[in-house]
């Protein structure tokens, strides 16, 4: 059992070799989330149609569901590194839960804004309490709620383990309070990309908010890798200034 | 007597002794009402209209009272750590002391909720299914709470926090024992909200101790 090598699953838990991994993708995907960018947004502006009700604010959905995507792609990233953390003990995945929820709120307060700068011309209001809009607003409150915990307890591993209750907790929540959200009422338009008889958006359409949604994915594994390399240099430091200070140091 | 009972009855006996007992619930219930007309004015179908609503939210936060210190003061005396050498499973252990909150909060609320009714004009036929949402609703309340209680049972300041994290998880406990009641007002069959209320309940029966446990022995690693 000794001598057999490590899988390369493990040896990420090495931070000098996650960052050495970091670093070598960095770049590459910094270029790929522009390039996907900037085709996304040429489309967006210039190759769709507007849309022969909703008129040019339809674009603001190349913007506006990409972020939906992300805000419910990110939670269920946190879930698999909440059980990489309580199950595994995989040090990176509290990394990268903590790295994590920033994003996930923010691009859930992307969607909430763009859906209320799409609302305002659309619907006439701001601000519509109906089913969706309500339970992306109770998920924000779900990642607010996670990054007040991580702030809340010191001690990194507490913290970590903490939170990754919290999160599957919420994991078994969210479909109940999507659920409930949807039986309490139902005003917005029904999906329209995913769907068991295919997509009803035009492909003409679909095509920019795909690639924008690719662009989304990138900055997130951009961000998500700049943000745990941060957080791994913010521990190296904390430690340095604990053995430093002669406080005996705390697990961490 | 087993210790299971020992702590539930232990923690009925302080909860009165303290005077954090059923009473000052009741009375921060009472207060909430009270305050309601001095906001809105009172005209009286207007506030019959929103009642149902306003007492759900009420109890809500009457049942967050006293729950950042649920396990809090046990933590701190070392009573977890004797939990957990009982040989008595944590996760029962934690459900004793959900179901004494419960028994000092939720219960008399539920029991007090008709007569709160009254004051705010609720429909006489939406009287008992008041009671009994709440009677039904309560628990999940108390469940949720208790999980974010073990989440920060090692904070100093963890009250606010304690909300933060809980009261978005009983926003689905929330539509169903409202609407229960309203429906319930209106004169319309509630069978569908009922049902659903009573999940939520037996679903967090089974998560809320077993999270709970697994915050507090993580939280001493």
């Amino acid at each position: 059992m000794n001598d057999a090598r490590p899988t390369s699953w493990l040896q990420l838990a090495n931070p000098a070799v996650f960052n050495r991994w970091a670093d070598r993708l960095l770049w590459p995907l910094v270029i790929v989330t522009l390039v996907l960018f900037v085709w996304g947004l040429y489309g967006t502006f210039f190759v769709s149609p507007a849309d022969y009700q909703q008129g040019d604010t339809v674009r603001i959905m190349y913007i506006h569901v990409p972020a939906a995507w992300l805000a419910l792609f990110v939670y269920a990233g946190m879930v698999v590194s909440a059980l990489g953390t309580l199950v595994f003990r995989h040090p990176m995945a509290d990394v990268a839960q903590k790295a994590a929820a920033p994003l996930g709120a923010a691009f859930t307060l992307v969607c909430l804004i763009t859906g209320s700068i799409w609302g305002k011309p659309t619907w006439g209001t701001w601000w519509q309490w109906d089913a969706r809009m309500t339970s992306v607003l109770v998920l924000l409150l779900i990642y607010l709620g996670i990054m007040a915990l991580w702030r809340a307890v010191d001690d990194p591993l507490r913290a970590a383990r903490a939170v990754a209750i919290l999160t599957l907790v919420g994991a078994v929540n969210l479909p109940i309070i999507k659920f409930s959200v949807d039986w309490w009422y139902t005003l917005h338009q029904p999906a329209s990309v995913f769907r068991l008889d295919g997509p009803t958006i035009h492909p003409s359409m679909l095509k920019p908010l795909l690639i924008m949604a690719l662009g989304y994915l990138a900055l997130y594994v951009v961000l998500l890798l700049v943000r745990m390399k941060t957080e791994l240099t913010l521990r190296r430091i904390d430690r340095l200034q604990r053995l430093a200070a002669g406080i005996p140091g705390d697990r961490a | 007597m087993t210790g299971w009972t020992a702590l539930l009855l232990r923690d009925l006996r302080l909860a009165r002794r303290v005077g954090a007992g059923a009473e000052l619930g009741l009375v921060f219930f009472l207060i909430l009402v009270s305050l309601l007309p001095f906001a809105i004015g009172a005209d009286q179908r207007f506030i019959s209209r929103i009642a149902p609503a306003f007492l759900w939210l009420s109890a809500l936060l009457a049942t967050l009272l006293g729950l950042d210190r649920l396990l809090q003061a046990d933590e701190e005396e070392g009573v977890v750590d004797q939990f957990l050498l009982s040989g008595t499973p944590l996760e029962l252990l934690v459900l004793a002391k959900a179901l004494a909150h419960w028994l000092v909060t939720g219960l008399p609320l539920s029991l007090a909720a008709p007569l709160l009714g009254l004051m705010l004009a609720i429909e006489p036929q939406a009287m008992a299914p008041l009671a009994l949402s709440l009677l039904i609703g309560t628990p999940a309340l108390t469940l949720i709470g208790l999980i974010g209680a073990a989440l920060t049972v090692s904070l100093k300041r963890g009250g606010l926090l304690l909300s933060v994290l809980v009261l978005p998880l009983t926003v689905p406990t929330l539509i169903f024992g409202a609407t229960l009641v309203k429906e319930a007002a209106l004169g319309r069959p509630y069978t569908t909200p009922l049902m659903l209320l009573g999940g939520m309940t037996l679903l967090m029966l089974v998560i809320a101790p077993v999270s709970a446990a697994a915050a507090l022995r993580h939280a001493r690693q």
